[in-house]
């Protein structure tokens, strides 16, 4: 094991609302690994499958998969669930009202909630490790070899509980989680990677559920985070309900049909505002076309000025955390030399457009960098930072990494009020020391309440956990001094330990997070633990391989009925027929590399043959579809099947 | 609390067992991470105590250190390699913050030395410091009269927006006290960096007595920051 910890290879996380992602570090560049489907995006989309596997286990499918799922089986499909990781019952009221989450009912306050998937209970980090899983196997599928270590990423407005209930999926996940890193802080690694660059940059992270602004400054590949903000629940998802509150309240006006209560039809319909929403940024208007379960059809066009003032009390929400961040970090706008965009949100040219104004960049000259992808360059950062961990590569072991802690860190004093002990925007690790007595004679415990948060008052900041003191010799009132040290360590995750000094004693803390999984649980969760045994990764590769295998042949077996198929020469025809009957050789054996070898053969011989499909299926296309419509018709026809070549039509 | 160590304190490596001086991070027969040496912040930097320090230097100590110390250089090491890595490296920070930030060095040293600062939050034993939490920050004598009639002011101001009225005499007015009683805290920070001087540069008694007029700069600063604060926050709501 500690073998394979020195040399295994890091892969990067970017655990997100709406997609996930997993990269490495390819030589000097960081990459996106593709999954089965040749997608670079997971959806973080879980669905519990109604036929469960052998044993009795049920089988849950993630990404496109399940997405497919959600319009059929809405009661056995979780998204979003990012939104639920770390918070308990009360928090999360809002949530539900937006979301088709379904809280298990056996829910009792003070636990973490259960999701109810069919006919089993989920809790959010569980559901996250699905997530983790599928993107751990696409990882292992691509290098050919176990993957163990993973850094994943988190808004950097995350909380104490919410880092730890995503450390605690990966844990389930079968990942040892080197790093959380911050999001916006990633992203700023990949920026920084191919440029030398020095100054001051401000990174707008506006994503599918969370938004995030941070300031760094850059000096000889040390990236120092001044300070940050941001909201864990803003992003492209309120965008979508504010359509779709339109839309369900003018169906309900216009056609007498309330959809709300029927969730395979609010589904239908969030998708087409997503469809809508992500028109707008390139058109100047998009139009609803659905048709109702009456058979009537709501239709309307959103011109894009509609569109701009619907969202504008969203994206000014975004307003605040960028002026307290700058006031934090002690600049002017006109300070700030680089501005970067990340998140799909920031693809809204309103979004770019308040960007703009709240860093005066315009007048400055200047433009927001979006060079890169911004679904892919969190991941693309995550990688980075993985590689750094490594500590094995030339390209990255001049850079390091130095974040800051998104809240303040208090103890509740006297009276409810909060004494803070670490001021948010502190660089961590972080340490504060503080010193207990008691205040009745004979005492022998102490307790203390630990709160994050901005507020004066306890109440209103976040609870995170609330130690009891124990063990300490019973002396006069205030004799006792127990020290207590507080640490947040490079994760943004608090660690408490203890000492009595007078008597030396170290006293004995129990801690009791407000919200979160104990050890157990998360242990208890472990999802399997067979992903770490060698022997049934090599049966997992087989499977996966013979897999792939069948979908080629399958595709190469309707070949000739394609009037693609008379296109192609003599020869090239009994090329493909050759490679045909080499992998339907193989198939039957044991050998994953021989079944994905003679997979890769056949492939090859066949990637003329897929580019003459897709240029019939172009050709229809343009006769009445449009394009969107030809592409989706693409995927299913050539390119779904055909793993490998994939990746050129994108 | 905070015991001073002078020189350097010959300690034996936690892995190699070969004795090194506690001030280096690394054992230099093994070349394992150590963990930091006791002492004040300054030590940590290798400095002198003072209230003077050049900033740019210190940044850079601050980056050779933390590419040495800091947990990502550690991540696939063993589990005491982890911690010990972990726990320099929050010290190395906490020094950091406290010695970048010239109010928050001048209060640190202040206290290093023995004098008695009121301070804004508790962070000592409840049953003592925590009752009188907030500072009762007396007002500064000299001040007494302006700041009387700058609470009035705040007070109308508020009122005035409450009932959602506009008062431009009152903005005016506030405006103008806001920038007096700025240049009044700039001023504190003149005479601040001028007892820093006599201090870093003093004998003994010099020192004492430096300190003892800080002290009541600082307490004079926090109450005007304080009130500028206040002011910056009503013209703003």
């Amino acid at each position: 094991m500690a073998e394979s910890n020195l040399t295994g290879r890091v892969v990067g996380i970017d655990l997100g609302t709406t997609n996930s992602l997993v990269a490495y570090m390819q030589g000097d560049a960081p990459v996106v690994i593709p999954g089965v489907d040749g997608s670079n995006l997971v959806p973080s989309v879980v669905a519990l499958d109604p036929v469960t596997a052998e044993g009795g286990r049920p089988t849950v499918t993630v990404g496109n998969t399940a997405r497919k799922a959600l319009i059929e089986t809405p009661e056995r499909v979780i998204y979003s669930v990012k939104r639920l990781m770390g918070r308990g019952l009360h928090e999360i009221q809002d949530e539900l009202k937006l979301f088709p989450f379904r809280i298990a009912e056996d829910v009792e306050e003070g636990e973490v909630p259960r999701i109810q998937l069919g006919e089993l209970k989920f809790t959010p980090p569980e559901i996250s490790a699905y997530i983790l899983r599928q993107l751990k196997r696409n990882a292992e599928r691509f290098f050919g070899a176990p993957v163990t270590q993973a850094v994943i990423t988190v808004p950097a407005y995350f909380n104490d509980a919410q880092r730890q209930a995503t450390k605690d999926a990966g844990r389930m996940a079968g990942l040892e989680v080197l790093r959380l890193v911050n999001e916006p802080t990633a992203a700023a690694l990949a920026y920084g990677l191919d440029r030398a660059k020095e100054g001051t940059i401000a990174v707008y992270d506006l994503g599918g559920g969370t938004f995030d602004i941070s300031i760094l400054k850059l000096r000889d590949g040390i990236f120092e985070v001044q300070s940050t903000n941001g909201d864990t629940h803003l992003g492209g998802d309120d965008i979508d309900n504010l359509l779709l509150a339109v839309a369900l309240d003018e169906i309900h006006a216009e056609h007498g049909v309330d959809l709300r209560g029927h969730p395979g039809a609010v589904q239908a319909l969030r998708k087409a505002a997503i469809d809508a929403k992500i028109r707008l940024s390139s058109e100047q208007a998009a139009r609803f076309d659905i048709e109702l379960p009456n058979g009537d059809r709501y239709q309307r066009e959103i011109p894009r000025e509609v569109f701009e003032l619907l969202i504008e009390p969203v994206l000014n929400r975004t307003v605040g955390p960028c002026k307290q961040a700058l006031t934090d970090a002690g600049i002017t706008p006109e300070q700030i030399d680089e501005v970067v965009l990340v998140g799909g949100s920031t693809r809204i040219p309103a979004v770019r457009e308040l960007v703009d104004e709240l860093f005066k960049l315009s007048p400055r000259g200047k433009r927001p960098h979006i060079e890169l992808n911004p679904d892919e360059v969190v991941a693309l950062g995550a990688a980075v930072q993985a590689d750094i961990l490594a500590g094995a590569s030339k390209t990255t072991e001049e850079m390091l990494l130095l974040d800051v802690t998104p809240l303040s860190l208090g103890i509740e004093a006297l009276g409810g009020t909060v004494a803070r002990i670490i001021q948010r925007n502190s660089t961590i690790p972080a340490s504060a020391t503080e010193h207990f007595t008691t205040g009745v004679d004979g005492q022998t415990n102490v307790a203390i309440h630990v709160v994050q948060g901005e507020r004066e008052m306890a109440a209103d900041c976040r609870s995170l956990a609330r130690f009891d003191l124990k063990g300490i010799p019973p002396m006069s009132a205030g004799l006792p001094r127990i020290e207590v040290k507080f640490l947040i360590d490079a994760d943004g995750i608090l660690k408490v330990t203890a000492r009595e000094q007078r008597s030396g004693q170290a006293a004995k803390i129990e801690v009791k997070p407000t919200y979160g999984l104990t050890d157990e649980q998360v242990e208890s969760m472990i999802l399997d633990s067979f992903d770490h045994a060698e022997e049934d990764f090599a049966k997992r590769l087989l499977i996966e391989a013979r897999n792939e295998a069948e979908n080629l042949l399958t595709l190469v077996e309707r070949a000739p009925r394609s009037p693609a198929w008379a296109q192609l020469t003599g020869e090239e025809q009994d090329a493909i027929a050759a490679a045909r009957r080499g992998l339907e050789d193989v198939l039957r054996g044991a050998d994953a590399k021989a079944i994905r070898d003679a997979t890769l053969a056949l492939d090859r011989v066949t990637t003329r043959f897929a580019e003459l499909m897709m240029e019939a299926a172009v050709s229809s296309a343009i006769t009445g579809k449009t394009m969107d419509a030809a592409n989706e018709d693409l995927g299913e026809e050539v390119t779904a099947p055909h793993p490998m070549a994939q990746a050129e039509f994108k | 609390m905070i015991e001073v160590l002078n020189s350097a304190v010959p300690v034996a490596c936690w892995s190699c067992s070969v004795a090194h001086n506690d001030s280096t991070l690394f054992c230099p027969h093994c070349s394992k991470i150590q963990p930091a040496a006791a002492g004040d912040f300054f030590r940590v930097f290798g400095l002198e105590r003072g209230f003077q320090i050049d900033l740019a230097a210190l940044e850079q100590e601050f980056h050779r250190l933390s590419r040495k110390v800091h947990p990502d250089r550690f991540a696939r090491s063993s589990e005491t390699e982890r911690q010990l890595s972990l726990a320099d490296t929050a010290l190395l920070n906490d020094a950091y913050r406290t010695l970048k930030d010239p109010l928050h060095r001048t209060e640190y040293l202040l206290k290093l030395e023995g004098a008695e600062i009121g301070e804004e939050h508790a962070g000592k034993d409840p049953g003592e410091a925590r009752k009188g939490q907030k500072d009762p920050s007396r007002v500064p004598a000299d001040l007494l009269e302006e700041v009387f009639e700058l609470n009035m002011q705040l007070e109308e101001m508020r009122m005035a927006r409450k009932m959602g009225e506009q008062d431009p005499q009152l903005q005016a007015d506030l405006e103008q006290a806001k920038k007096k009683f700025e240049s009044l805290l700039a001023a504190v920070d003149v005479d601040l960096r001028a007892e820093w001087k006599t201090w870093d540069a003093g004998d003994e008694p010099t020192r004492k007595a430096a300190q003892q007029t800080m002290v009541a700069l600082i307490d004079r600063r926090r109450y005007l920051s304080n009130l500028v604060r206040d002011v910056i926050e009503t013209l703003g709501a």
